[in-house]
């Protein structure tokens, strides 16, 4: 399809859809490309990501797996290094810490031991849980843990597009990839490429533009970072909007330049604020560009405890639109009652719906 | 009763006993048709996993312990829970997140839990749980507590390395330790045989024990009765000290893995595999078994039924009644 032609017709999918499709495709093209997972042939193929994969490519390819998690994750190393190039899943990221060990002693590693010679070409792909008082083991986001490791690269899509065109980026990288998709993530719409382009892990995308304040929002945070953002425009406050995308290697370039412009920084991501990505960000742009910095950096993450299923507890635990709106107002020295008269108005918004499931304005398509 | 007198192994049932596990699958039957008919009102918003059709693997096992015997299970806790003597009330308010609920709604319905009643933890990390009932098991022999430990497992969690690891260090150390793997055919919605290779044998999974040095049992998980003397045996073998056991019962979920519904539509299990292992269900078997020796007339199974609507209608209204914790506490012991 030329350019133009796709432009006028928008694609719209959601990004479960887009995820088995640049799937389908990467399989298509490199035969060596093969799926791992529990409930990976299932009638709900993990959450949809995976349906029809295995009635196209047959059980040799889409494999249902024991639940061994550290095993077949070492099975897929051992395959990786020998050529072949395993797409891995998991329903939730907290099954995957039976696999940390495979993961953060073999896969982040055997690059740089054998001096070059070994890769480990695999994507492992996470998904983070929320809502319907999953609590404490069901909805952890712990990027951080796997952004701490020299050797594994990290991505965390919050588009439909981003989700295909990071994943073809993951199958296309020669190292160890780990995807963490926001369960909520899964229902983003928004346009996707039919072709399959995979997309350099390579660092940020900027979303909006302003000068009052440098914003960096992760994953499904970016949905809450954009409403924040558009409700403080109509304010007249503008902000730099930057999806962080890639964790690690992590790329500050552009958002260290946008901090020199606006002098001030505010994270929001999501997992727990201590030791968590905002931390990296803040102590990173504060070593770089501290003569500019006008108001002290402010992170948004989730409090310091587990997840607690109880609705009433729940609520209070996930940062959501209104908050990151009252901490970028405070930062930029909106006056009180201008930042209230959007807090409350977001707030009402949102508490009309349940908050333990996705809110509707938060499908898109964006 | 359970014999613990005998030194041979029989273990054998008396009349009130048979009574008294038919009651037991009932009531855990009837609690969870309840939460599976008010799941729709949308109010208990947490995961559920019913264990409809495997209650005989639960009140069977439960039955031959005593309270200070601990258990530990798994996402699918609810008829393991109930069949120990865990709270109703404790579990329906924890369903539906309030403060009074077990975990005072910070867990949901995975993470069950009554220390009274033995029942030290659920956790819903699948073979998460089986090494922290061999933790209770080691307590008990330095502590040198007349208790046993039992940790609840099923076929997907046998496929865990953690549960082998937890084996081996219970045959290492002779442990007053019962592995109780229910084998209910599925994890989620694959079958067991796409997940583990043929064994040769009647008995598939009973190489486990001789692997790691465990007693093996096995019973047909529908059947109360057998489950209950399987389990005495293994009970009287870890208290008198000759170590741990493995017991393998054959059952089958009658609903889907997660939620309160039907869920044969998905096409997942074979044609008419739901009916046969419908046909074989334990309450409406044992009912059968107790009317045929003339031990349940139908005055006695409607007072019980009534009895039982009668407590859990109590704890439904206790848990709608009940406070949801207050945000403020949320921070509240996350260190001890
Ligand atoms: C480590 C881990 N992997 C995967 C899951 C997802 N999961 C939840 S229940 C379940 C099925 C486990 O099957 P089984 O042990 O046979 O128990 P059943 O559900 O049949 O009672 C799975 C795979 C999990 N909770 N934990
Ligand atoms: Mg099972």
């Amino acid at each position: 399809m030329p350019d133009a032609a796709r432009q006028s017709a928008p694609r719209i999918l959601d990004a479960a859809d887009a995820i088995r499709e640049g799937t389908a495709q990467a399989m298509r093209a490199d035969e060596r490309v093969f799926v791992m997972g529990e409930g990976a042939t299932d009638p709900k193929g993990v959450f949809g990501t995976t349906t029809g994969l295995v009635q196209e490519f047959g059980t040799d390819r889409v494999m249902e797996m024991p639940v061994a998690e550290n095993g077949w994750t070492g099975v897929a190393i051992g395959a990786a290094l020998c050529g072949q190039r395993p797409i891995l899943v998991h329903q939730r990221v907290e099954f995957s810490l039976l696999a940390m060990e495979q993961l953060v002693n073999n896969a982040a590693k055997i690059h740089y031991v054998s001096g070059g010679r070994h890769r480990a070409p695999l994507v492992v792909r996470l998904v983070v849980g929320r809502g319907w008082g999953q609590g404490p083991a069901h909805s952890q986001s712990l990027e951080a843990l796997f952004a701490h490791i020299p050797g594994l690269k990290v991505a965390m899509p919050s588009s439909a597009a981003d989700a295909k065109g990071l994943l073809l980026g993951a199958v296309q990288d020669d190292g160890p990839v780990i995807l963490i998709e926001h369960r909520w993530v899964h229902y983003a719409r928004g346009h996707v490429d039919p072709e399959p382009i995979a997309m350099p892990l390579d660092g940020p995308r900027q979303l909006r533009s302003g000068d009052d304040c440098t914003v960096v929002s992760t994953s499904y945070m970016t949905l809450e970072a954009l409403q924040a953002a558009d409700a403080l425009a109509a304010a007249g406050c503008n902000v730099d909007l930057f999806d962080l995308r890639v964790l690690r290697p992590l790329k500050l370039d552009a958002i260290v330049a946008s901090v020199r412009r606006t002098g001030r920084l505010v994270t929001v991501d999501t997992g727990h604020a201590t030791y968590g990505i905002g931390a990296e960000i803040v102590a990173r742009v504060t070593a770089e560009a501290f003569s500019s910095l006008r108001a002290a950096p402010q992170r948004i993450g989730l409090p310091e405890h587990p997840t607690p299923s109880a609705r009433t507890l729940a609520e209070a635990y996930y940062p959501r639109s209104p908050k990151i709106v009252a901490t970028i107002g405070d930062v930029v020295g909106m006056p009180k009652a201008a930042i209230d008269e959007i807090v409350h108005r977001l707030a009402a918004e949102r508490d009309a719906v349940p908050l333990d499931i996705p809110h509707p304005s938060f499908k898109g398509p964006f | 009763m359970t014999d613990t007198t005998t030194t041979t192994l029989s273990v054998v049932t008396d009349e009130p006993t048979r009574l008294e596990l038919f009651r037991s699958m009932l009531r855990i039957r009837r609690i969870e048709e309840e939460i599976a008919r008010r799941y729709g009102e949308q109010r208990m918003r947490c995961p559920v996993h019913l264990s409809v059709g495997q209650e005989a693997a639960a009140v069977g096992t439960c039955s031959a312990l005593r309270p200070t015997d601990q258990i530990v299970s798994t996402h699918r806790c609810h008829g393991h829970y109930l069949a120990k003597g865990g709270d109703l009330r404790a579990m329906i308010a924890e369903l539906y997140g309030k403060a009074t609920g077990c975990c005072g709604g910070r867990g949901g319905s995975m993470h069950l839990f009554d220390p009274a009643a033995g029942v030290l933890a659920s956790v819903p990390i699948v073979g998460s749980n089986v090494p922290i009932g061999v933790g209770a098991a080691l307590t008990a022999k330095q502590r040198r507590r007349p208790d046993v430990a039992v940790a609840f497992f099923g076929d997907g969690a046998f496929e865990e390395g953690v549960v082998h690891e937890a084996a081996n260090f219970a045959g290492c150390h002779r442990l007053p330790m019962i592995f109780v793997l229910e084998n209910n055919l599925y994890s989620v919605y694959t079958p067991v045989d796409q997940r583990q290779p043929a064994r040769a044998g009647e008995q598939p999974m009973a190489g486990f024990a001789q692997t790691h040095g465990l007693a093996a049992e096995h019973a047909d998980g529908n059947d109360v009765v057998a489950v209950h003397e399987a389990m005495g045996r293994a009970v009287v073998r870890a208290r008198r000290g000759d170590g741990p056991s493995l017991l393998v019962v054959d059952t089958y979920r009658f609903l889907e893995h997660c939620g309160a519904s039907d869920d044969d539509h998905l096409g997942y299990r074979p044609v008419g595999e739901l009916a046969t292992w419908r046909d074989r269900c334990p309450v409406a078997g044992t009912r059968a078994a107790l009317r045929d020796a003339g031990l349940l007339d139908v005055a006695t199974e409607l007072a019980m039924e009534s009895a039982i609507v009668r407590e859990i209608d109590e704890a439904f209204a206790a848990a709608d009644a009940a406070p949801y914790p207050a945000a403020h506490t949320a921070m509240e012991a996350v260190h001890a």
